[in-house]
């Protein structure tokens, strides 16, 4: 079953199947159901790669939350995209601790291999998105990246083009 | 150990003992290493003992404010009427900080055992560990490690058999540094936006969802379990300055020098000794220029700063700043000191949650300050300005965001004018364009 939303795109449900289990095995580990706010979001982003309008309302209902309160909190935190991303989501720590060891240049090395053109832009061939972030909390393995769920460390622009490799 | 290098003579590893290598990471392995044995003591211990054990120690806050943990757990409720909690603060997003991603990364059980023995103490069933949502690898250790945990007895209904329940949660954040401040941290369980709370209440009064609940760092309470199995007395002797600053302290040291990394040392040891002998200074050709010795949020401290002070909360406050996470920055004389500064009061306007005024406001005009400095354009009242903006920024606000954000560039204005001055008598040449 699909739902309309405002918007009046279709939405496919993401809460069945394994999913909707992995839902419901929050529920013990909260005394309140808007507790499973954070965790939900983050099945969403992982089964969709980014989390909908359809998707937000979609969330609101299982929680017994208004759509305008979950949008509320999805766009409060970095982690969640609120539109389509390229394939493999790159973030590069530029935060002063890294940047003293020379991270816009490993910034500059993903934009130029990636063909990405600016931060926040996805590539032609909708493979990559880069941006900028602030302190990864690894700041001795200047300069740390975060490529999906991989977080690569020691980065220098020489390391860029064959780490990109591993990403198709 | 000085992870990812060798253990250096100068070091004393207690929880760093067994960063890099694996063997530590699993359930046996931590047994194996004489894990768990500080739970069992604690679990034969009254709440009031383990308390008291703590207080012996003189164990202080490793997150930033040093404040002592055996007092923050005596005031927890005697009788438990209303659930009590525990919440372990994994947040770590204090630029200059990574210990506790080393802690978690390679012991795990380290920080298990702790948060158990915690919970014991101040009567909570529940322990709520939060973690930063870029911690994807930590993550899955972590996850792992509190499922082995309840195999292996550590957690569950009746913890080694001493009838007691703990059970573990672990939380994942989603990209905001905020969520390290302790109540905007239980917002954030609780599936709102990470805004600081009003306080009091305190959090042992009413914390998450309105019960008595604790928040420690991850590195207070891997202590914990050291501390339970060779007393509070082994750890208050660990001390080289100040008797009020007791046991072992992870620095996290990064920037400019030659080996970056984590390294353990007694409280009280030289932060010179740090600096050069373990870390090995400066590259070659390069001197100090500055050192924020404390994750980002305190002041700056110069090379002359730096000379004579001791590693301890007391030390590094008659110098003129904070041991703060104890996340510290060298900067070596290549650094441009406006520009870094200006990155980061970026930094704290990109992460203010933007509830009070002085900090929403304050933070970004810091910020749009220093780029038109940076950019050629500044003016001398330019500095009274932002000292000017400092000021209301400090001890004015929800939490202490905004007082961090003004730490910095205080510091830098008040010791390190030359460096303005370079760039706003336009000796220097502009490194950015603005608008
Ligand atoms: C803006 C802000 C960010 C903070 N970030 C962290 C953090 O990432 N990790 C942490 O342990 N404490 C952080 N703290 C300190 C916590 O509020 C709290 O004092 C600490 O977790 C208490 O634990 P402790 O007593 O064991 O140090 C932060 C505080 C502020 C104001
Ligand atoms: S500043 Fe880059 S990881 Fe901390």
């Amino acid at each position: 079953m699909s739902t309309a939303h405002a918007a009046g795109e279709t939405h496919q449900p993401v809460f069945v199947g394994p999913t909707r289990a992995q839902l419901e095995a929050l529920f013990p580990k909260y005394p309140t159901k808007q507790s499973v706010l954070l965790p939900a979001l983050w099945l969403v982003q992982e089964a969709r790669g980014w989390i909908s309008e359809g998707a937000l309302h979609e969330v609101a209902e299982v929680l017994g939350l208004t759509p305008a309160y979950v949008k509320g909190v999805v766009t409060f935190y970095t982690m969640y995209h609120t539109h389509p991303v390229g394939r493999h989501f790159i973030q590069v720590c530029t935060t002063s601790p890294c940047n003293i060891c020379g991270a816009e240049e490993v910034t500059k090395a993903f934009l130029r291999h990636t063909g990405c053109g600016e931060l926040g832009a996805t590539s032609p061939d909708g493979r990559f998105t880069v941006i900028e972030v602030e302190c990864l909390g690894a700041c001795g393995f200047a300069t740390p990246v975060l490529i999906d769920d991989d977080f690569v460390e020691g980065v220098t622009p020489e390391r860029v083009a064959g780490i990109l490799q591993g990403y198709k | 150990m000085g992870y990812p290098h060798p253990s250096h003579a100068g070091e004393h590893p207690v929880l760093s003992k067994h960063f890099g290598d694996a063997g530590a990471r699993t359930f046996d392995g931590w047994v194996k290493r004489g894990g768990y044995e500080g739970l069992k003591k604690a679990l034969g211990m009254t709440r009031d003992q383990v308390v008291e054990e703590v207080k012996a120690s003189g164990l202080r806050g490793r997150g930033g404010a040093g404040f002592p943990t055996g007092m923050k757990w005596s005031f927890m409720p005697k009788e438990v009427v209303k659930p009590h909690y525990l919440v372990c603060n994994a947040d770590e997003s204090e630029p200059g900080t990574f210990k506790d991603r080393e802690i978690i990364r390679w012991t795990p059980h380290q920080l298990i055992e702790g948060c158990a023995i915690g919970a014991h103490a101040i009567g909570a069933e529940r322990i709520y560990i939060y973690i930063r949502g870029e911690f994807t690898h930590e993550h899955r250790i972590l996850l792992a490690a509190v499922d082995e945990a309840y195999k292996g007895g550590a957690l569950g209904a009746n913890v080694f058999g001493s009838g007691r329940r703990i059970d573990v949660v672990v939380h994942r954040g989603a990209g905001a540094y905020i969520c390290g401040e302790e109540t905007a941290m239980m917002n954030s369980i609780e599936g709102k936006r990470g805004n600081p709370r009003i306080k009091p209440p305190f959090p042992a009064v009413a914390g998450l969802w309105a019960c008595p609940t604790t928040i420690n760092n991850v590195e207070t309470l891997a202590a914990a379990g050291h501390i339970l199995r060779q007393g509070g007395a082994w750890y208050k002797g660990l001390c080289r300055g100040n008797p009020k600053s007791t046991g072992t302290k992870l620095f996290s040291v990064c920037g400019h020098v030659q080996r970056p990394g984590n390294y353990e040392v007694v409280m009280g040891t030289s932060m010179k000794e740090l600096i050069y002998d373990m870390c090995g200074g400066m590259r070659p050709g390069r001197t100090l220029k500055a050192v924020i010795p404390g994750g980002s949020s305190v002041p700056i401290m110069t090379p002359a700063e730096v000379e004579d002070c001791l590693l301890d909360y007391e030390g590094v406050v008659a110098k003129g700043s904070m041991l703060g996470s104890g996340g510290m920055i060298v900067m070596d004389d290549s650094t441009d000191l406006v520009y870094q500064v200006m990155r980061l009061a970026r930094f704290y306007a990109h992460e203010s949650c933007a509830q009070c005024t002085q900090c929403r406001e304050g933070t970004a005009w810091t910020t749009r300050i220093l780029e038109k400095i940076l950019a050629g354009k500044g003016r001398r009242e330019d500095l009274d300005l932002l000292l000017d903006l400092a000021d209301n920024m400090t001890g004015k606000t929800i939490c202490v965001l905004s007082d961090s954000c003004a730490a910095p560039v205080v510091s830098a204005i008040r010791k390190f004018p030359a460096e303005f001055d370079a760039y706003i008598s336009r000796e220097k040449q502009p490194v950015m364009v603005t608008a």
